[in-house]
């Protein structure tokens, strides 16, 4: 399976928030 | 990037993920903000958006595992949870015993009870654990205070 990786972090950081998750930040150079 | 299924799975089970890559034009931003200059770096942040966990450069499937499992541990324990942290901190001895987070998470483990029990015996035990196992590791000296 493939993770859905959100590239709008202030907006995950919101949505870990109102959501009461954890958020991963995966600060990352991977071939894109 | 985390081609294990296990791995993928676990983080879409327990995150919201999310990414900066090195080309983007907010990595600046962000690795100023999270002080985190080198990739990889994974940060594991609770729902409040503060950090709780760090792991920086490469790990096999198993250690990032037992290192994200860590990481939520230490987050229930930051949080006072301390009923979670150490159901949590047991599962990562449980279940990834040969990484390095083990003898930590058995520290932690202890540490919690003792926090939402009250009960010294817990570190007791877990002295008494460290002897046992992880005995060569920094978290058997920590421990070895306990009086196991």
């Amino acid at each position: 399976m493939a993770i859905t990786w959100r590239k709008d972090v202030d907006q995950a950081l919101k949505d870990a928030q109102s959501q009461n998750r954890h958020l991963l930040l995966d600060f990352s150079a991977a071939p894109m | 990037m985390y081609p294990d299924e296990r791995v993928a799975q676990f983080i879409q089970d327990n995150f919201i993920p999310a990414r900066v890559h090195v080309k983007d034009p907010d990595f600046k931003r962000f690795s100023q903000r999270y002080n985190a200059p080198w990739t990889p770096t994974l940060l594991l942040l609770d729902p409040s958006g503060t950090e709780r966990h760090r792991i920086e450069g490469f790990l096999p499937a198993e250690d990032l595992l037992s290192q994200l499992s860590l990481g939520l541990a230490h987050s229930a324990f930051a949080r006072e949870q301390w009923n979670e942290a150490e159901r949590r901190f047991r599962e990562v001895v449980d279940r990834y015993p040969r990484t390095e987070a083990a003898p930590e998470a058995l520290y932690w483990a202890g540490v919690s009870r003792y926090k939402g029990k009250g009960d010294a015996a817990a570190l007791a035990e877990t002295g008494r654990e460290f002897t046992r196992r992880y005995q060569d590791s920094s978290w058997a000296k920590k421990a070895s205070v306990w009086g196991g």
